[in-house]
């Protein structure tokens, strides 16, 4: 028992690095699956494609190595070291959920029924107006389900970022475990208690996301 | 400062191609274990006790939405640590049982999809024809259960593909741990990192289409099948 708390206190150290970047990178992703998934949907073919490239190169790539990737890049890029390994850690998680999320949006926006785009055509809304106050409003509760889960698969992705050498729950473990071998599997098991507890306010979220999104939709 | 050498990268290719049959070794391995595994989630949520419900549920939900590299770390540095049953276990085998446990749960989810997608009228009819609990399940509501799930499996063996670089921490000599021991020796991984990705793109983007295509083939299977239906 002495033993758990001590652990638990040690882990404690990295809670803020793993919070902050998964609210950062959270907010991040939202942003650039609403983005390009509304792009996605632009009636210009090169905006189409553009956007699809950036969502396949991300979906079609695993996050790890767009981590290390921008970890290297970055700095190569910009011609100077970024300082930030937490800003990577961001952008890269972010971006790639992002795109993940962006077909959550586009698949919600088309799924809204055709004969509400057609009454706000009728009604001579503006596209702008269409988009604002009758397609959104009906696609985002249906989007809320699976926000919730990305955002957890996006917690299990902070894990990563103890990978290049930020100071999160993990890397805190992982010094413990090297100092003391055989207490290992308490070790992790904490670690692992702890991205669980992390993660139960976000599954009653997403629980509650599927209530809403069922209530009052016509089948 | 590193920069960018055409030289190193086409001289990295064949070295990083060497990890190619690792990392879709412990895929498709990860994968069958995943598949079988699954089974066991299924049956044991069908178990109409409510206490045991509710422990399988939060189990799978405790393994589902906690980081596969620290389950992998668990079983690499952890289980050997472990009183009796602890034995070391090769990166390989680690990885297998790792994403193997850790995507059996999804894989589970999906098998209990496809059963209750199995309408309660075709229930009661094999109940009616005095079916027995395996003709049941063999002739009537497996091969109904089954064709629905399969692009979904499909897209979770391409999730595994791109999880298992992950298993490079434990030394796992996949691409990506080839990428990077080359990157190392060169002094500049950019170059390694970028073959890698390559590498994925191009196999995880047409086996994508690949099943999206045969999703949408199912969708229309069923479909007609309603249209042709007497019944309704």
């Amino acid at each position: 028992m002495e033993d758990i708390l001590s652990i638990s206190q040690e882990l404690s150290r990295g809670l803020f690095v793993t919070v902050s970047i998964l609210i950062a990178s959270s907010l991040l992703a939202y942003f650039m699956g609403f983005i390009s998934g509304l792009l996605r949907l632009s009636k210009y073919t090169l905006v189409r494609k553009l956007t699809g490239f950036y969502i396949e190169v991300f979906r079609g790539t695993s996050l790890i190595v767009q981590l290390f990737w921008l970890y290297y890049a970055i700095p190569m890029l910009f011609g100077i070291p970024l300082g930030s390994n937490w800003i990577i850690g961001v952008i890269a998680i972010g971006l790639n959920y992002g795109a993940y999320l962006s077909e959550v949006v586009r698949g919600s926006v088309e799924a809204v029924d055709n004969g509400q785009t057609e009454a706000a055509i009728a009604l001579n809304m503006s596209s702008y107006q269409k988009m604002r106050y009758i397609i959104l409003p009906q696609a985002i509760r249906m989007m809320l389900p699976e926000f919730g889960n990305y955002t957890i698969q996006m917690l299990k992705g902070t894990a990563l970022v103890s990978l290049i050498s930020l100071n999160d729950i993990l890397y805190y473990g992982n010094i413990l475990r090297s100092s003391n071998l055989s207490q290992a599997p308490l070790i992790y098991l904490v670690i692992l208690i702890f991205y669980f507890v992390l993660a139960l306010p976000l599954i009653f979220l997403t629980r509650k996301a599927e209530d809403i999104s069922k209530k009052g939709v016509a089948n | 400062m590193s920069y960018w050498s055409f030289e190193r990268f086409f001289e990295a290719w064949p070295y990083i191609l060497k990890g190619l049959h690792i990392t879709v070794g412990v895929t498709i391995s990860a994968f069958l274990f995943a598949l079988v595994f699954g089974l066991v989630w299924t049956f044991l949520r069908r178990i109409p006790e409510r206490h045991i419900n509710w422990i399988v549920t939060w189990v799978m939900e405790f393994i589902r939405s906690t980081p596969p590299l620290v389950q992998l770390f668990f079983i690499y540095y952890a289980w050997p640590e472990i009183p009796v049953v602890g034995v070391t276990l090769s990166p390989f085998v680690s990885a297998v049982v790792g994403f193997g446990i850790h995507f059996s749960t999804y894989i589970g989810e999906i098998y209990r999809s496809g059963i209750e997608s199995v309408e309660n009228g075709q229930w009661e009819a094999s109940t009616a024809l005095n079916f027995s609990l395996l003709d049941k399940w063999r002739l009537i509501i497996l091969p109904q259960a089954f064709p629905p799930t399969i692009p979904m499996l499909g897209n979770y063996f391409i999730i595994m593909f791109k999880e298992v670089p992950i298993a490079s921490t434990i030394g796992l000599t996949g691409i990506l741990h080839m990428a990077n021991s080359f990157g190392s020796e060169h002094f500049n991984l950019i170059e390694a990192l970028t073959i890698v990705g390559i590498i994925f793109l191009v196999l995880s983007y047409p086996s994508a289409r690949l099943i999206k295509k045969l999703e949408v083939k199912l969708n229309t299977r069923f479909d007609k099948n309603q249209v042709i239906d007497p019944i309704e």
